[in-house]
C-alpha cells in the first residue's frame, strides 16, 4: 500500500441515454494495490470499468490517472497511458488467431517486447501456447478468459482492469487465474482493479474493496474488513448457502 | 475452343478491373458496415486524373516512354483520389458515425451524385478520348492477346499480392482487421480507430485509381458518368464474393468479368448486364452471404 493514488475517480456520473448508471462514484486505486469492486448484476460495475476508458463518457466528475486528467481523453490515448483492460464479455477478436490477439495487445510498443512478454503469458497460461494458431472465436470460455487477460498483460500495463475474470470458469481455473493475479502483483508490483461477482474470492485476493449498489458506492474497506462485515456476508457471500 | 479461350482472356481483363474496385467496397463495408456508393465515382475520378496527367505529359514532353507515362498517371491518380476519398470520409461519413444505419447510406448516394456532377461541370459532359497508348497485339495459336490486357492482368496481380501482404502480415493490416471485428476493443488496446478507418478509405481509393487508369488505357475514353455502371458491377462483385471478404471481392470481380464476356460472346451483348445481375440474384438465393462470405451469426 504505497500511498500515491494511481487512479482517482471522483463524483463520476455516467448515463446510457437518459438512464443514469453511475451516481457520483468515488473510487481510488493506489500504486501496487489490488482493489476489488463487488456488487450485484446491473450495479454499474462494468459501466465504471468502461467509463475509465471514456466509452461511455462520464457526464460529470473527474478521472485522473497517474496525475493526468483522462476524463475527456480519446479512448485509444487512455490506453496509451498504459491502462489495459480485460473487458466484460472478454471481447476476443474472433477471426484472429491466439497469436494475433496477443500481438494486438502488444501493439502499443509495435511488438518490441512481444517475444519476451509472450513467454511470460504462456508461463501463466500454458494452455494458450497449445492454442497459438487457433482462431479466438473457437476457444472455450475459459481459454478466451485467459487470452483476454493475457492480451491485456501484453500491453505492459501500469494498471490492469479486470472485469469478472472468474465469469463462467471452473473453480480450478478461477483459482489459477487469481493465483496469477496475486503473483503479478507481488513480483512485478502490478496494480490491479477488478470487478467481481465472486465476492469471496475477490475480497480474499484484494488489499481493499468497494461495494456498489445501483450505481453508488455504498461501502469500502480493506478486503478482510469487508469479508467480516455481516451485511456483506448476508448480501454477497452467504446468499446461496442457506 | 480458341474462341472460348479468347473470351476467357477478355473476361480476365474486365474482371481484374472490377476486382480492384470491389476491394474498396468490401473493405469499407468490413470496417464500418456501410456501402460507400461514391466509390464508383472515385474510380471515375481516378480515370479523369489519369487523363489529365496524360494530357499534361504529352503536351509538356515531345515523347514519354509508355511505361513511365502509365506509372506517373497511376501514382498521381492514386494520390489525388486518396485525397478525395479521405476528405469524403472525414466530412460526409465520420460525423454520421453512430447515427442510424441509413444516414451514411443516403449521404454516400449524395456524395456519388455530387462527385459525378462536379466532374460534369468542370470537365464537360462529353466523352473524353485519348489516343491509343499501347497498341501491340500478340497472336498465339489463333488467340490474340493485346499488350494492354497483359498490363492490366499483371498490374492487378502485383497490386493484389502487395495488398494481401499489407492486410495479413503488417501491424497496420492487423489493426484494420481488429477494427473490423471489434472497434471498441481495438480502441481499448490503443488503436486509433478513426485513423485506421481513414487509411482504409485511402487504400480503397488507391486501388480504384489504378483501376481507373487501366480503364482509361484499355478503352481510351472516359466520361463523367463512367463511375456508375462499373461501380455497380464492382459492388455486385463484392456482394457475389461475400461482402467483407477480400478474396471474395477479387473472385466476384473475376466471375462478373467472365459472365459478361461469355454472355456477350455466345448470347447477346445487349443483355450482358442482365446476365450478370441475374446470376447475382441466383447465387444470393442459395448462398445469402456470397461465395466466400461468412454468415452473420457467430458464436463468440
Amino acid at each position: 500500500m504505497a500511498g500515491k493514488a494511481l487512479l482517482d475517480i471522483k463524483g463520476v456520473e455516467t448515463y446510457y441515454g437518459n438512464i443514469r448508471a453511475l451516481n457520483g462514484v468515488d473510487v481510488s486505486v493506489d500504486e501496487g494495490e489490488i482493489v476489488a469492486l463487488i456488487g450485484a448484476n446491473g450495479a454499474g460495475k462494468s459501466t465504471l470499468m468502461m467509463t475509465i476508458f471514456g466509452t461511455p463518457r462520464a457526464r460529470s466528475g473527474s478521472i485522473v490517472f497517474n496525475g493526468t486528467d483522462i476524463t475527456q481523453m480519446p479512448t485509444h490515448e487512455i490506453a496509451r497511458l498504459r491502462i489495459a483492460q480485460s473487458p466484460e464479455g472478454r471481447r476476443i477478436f474472433p477471426r484472429m488467431t491466439v497469436m494475433e490477439n496477443l500481438q494486438m495487445g502488444a501493439s502499443l510498443d509495435n511488438l518490441k517486447y512481444y517475444d519476451e512478454d509472450v513467454e511470460k503469458v504462456f508461463h501463466l497460461f500454458p494452455r494458450l501456447k497449445e492454442r497459438i494458431g487457433q482462431r479466438g472465436g473457437t476457444l472455450s470460455g475459459g481459454e478466451q478468459q485467459m487470452l483476454s487477460i493475457g492480451r491485456a498483460l501484453m500491453a505492459r500495463p501500469k494498471l490492469l482492469l479486470l472485469d469478472e475474470p472468474s465469469l463462467g470458469l471452473a473453480p480450478l481455473i478461477v483459482k489459477q487465474i487469481f493465483d496469477a493475479i496475486r503473483e503479478l502483483n507481488r513480483t512485478q508490483g502490478l496494480t490491479v482493479f477488478l470487478v467481481e461477482q465472486n465476492a469471496f474470492g475477490a475480497l480474499k485476493l484484494a488489499t481493499r474493496g468497494y461495494v456498489m449498489v445501483n450505481g453508488n458506492v455504498t461501502m469500502s474497506g480493506s478486503g478482510a474488513e469487508l469479508l467480516a462485515n455481516p451485511e456483506i456476508r448476508a448480501a454477497y457471500l452467504e446468499g446461496g448457502r442457506h | 475452343m480458341q474462341y472460348f479461350i479468347q473470351q476467357l482472356i477478355n473476361g480476365l481483363t474486365l474482371g481484374s478491373i472490377y476486382g480492384l474496385i470491389a476491394i474498396g467496397y468490401t473493405m469499407v463495408y468490413g470496417i464500418i458496415g456501410m456501402i460507400n456508393f461514391a466509390h464508383g465515382d472515385i474510380f471515375m475520378i481516378g480515370a479523369f486524373i489519369a487523363l489529365i496527367v496524360f494530357l499534361a505529359l504529352t503536351s509538356l514532353f515531345y515523347s514519354v516512354p509508355v511505361v513511365i507515362a502509365l506509372l506517373i498517371m497511376m501514382i498521381v491518380a492514386m494520390l489525388m483520389t486518396s485525397l478525395y476519398n479521405w476528405t469524403i470520409e472525414k466530412v460526409a461519413y465520420r460525423p454520421l458515425r453512430g447515427s442510424f444505419r441509413l444516414a451514411p447510406l443516403i449521404t454516400a448516394i449524395g456524395m456519388s451524385i455530387a462527385l459525378s456532377n462536379f466532374v460534369q461541370v468542370t470537365q464537360g459532359p462529353r466523352n473524353k478520348p485519348i489516343p491509343q497508348m499501347v497498341s501491340r497485339v500478340y497472336e498465339i495459336g489463333g488467340i490474340s492477346i493485346s499488350l494492354k490486357q497483359i498490363i492490366i492482368v499483371v498490374v492487378t496481380a502485383v497490386l493484389l499480392t502487395l495488398f494481401w501482404y499489407l492486410v495479413n502480415k503488417t501491424s497496420l493490416g492487423r489493426a484494420q482487421r481488429a477494427c473490423e471485428q471489434d472497434r471498441k476493443m481495438a480502441a481499448l488496446l490503443g488503436i486509433d480507430v478513426d485513423r485506421t478507418i481513414s487509411i482504409t478509405f485511402i487504400m480503397g481509393a488507391s486501388l480504384a485509381a489504378v483501376a481507373g487508369t487501366l480503364f482509361l488505357m484499355y478503352y481510351g475514353v472516359v466520361s463523367f458518368s463512367d463511375g456508375f455502371v462499373p461501380g455497380v458491377k464492382a459492388f455486385t462483385a463484392a456482394v457475389l464474393g461475400g461482402i467483407g471478404s477480400l478474396p471474395g471481392a477479387v473472385l466476384g470481380g473475376l466471375l462478373i468479368g467472365f459472365i459478361e464476356s461469355m454472355w456477350s460472346a455466345y448470347f447477346s451483348i445487349d443483355y450482358k448486364d442482365v446476365a450478370a445481375f441475374s446470376i447475382l440474384a441466383i447465387v444470393l438465393i442459395f448462398l445469402p452471404s456470397g461465395i466466400l462470405g461468412r454468415p452473420e451469426v457467430e458464436k463468440v
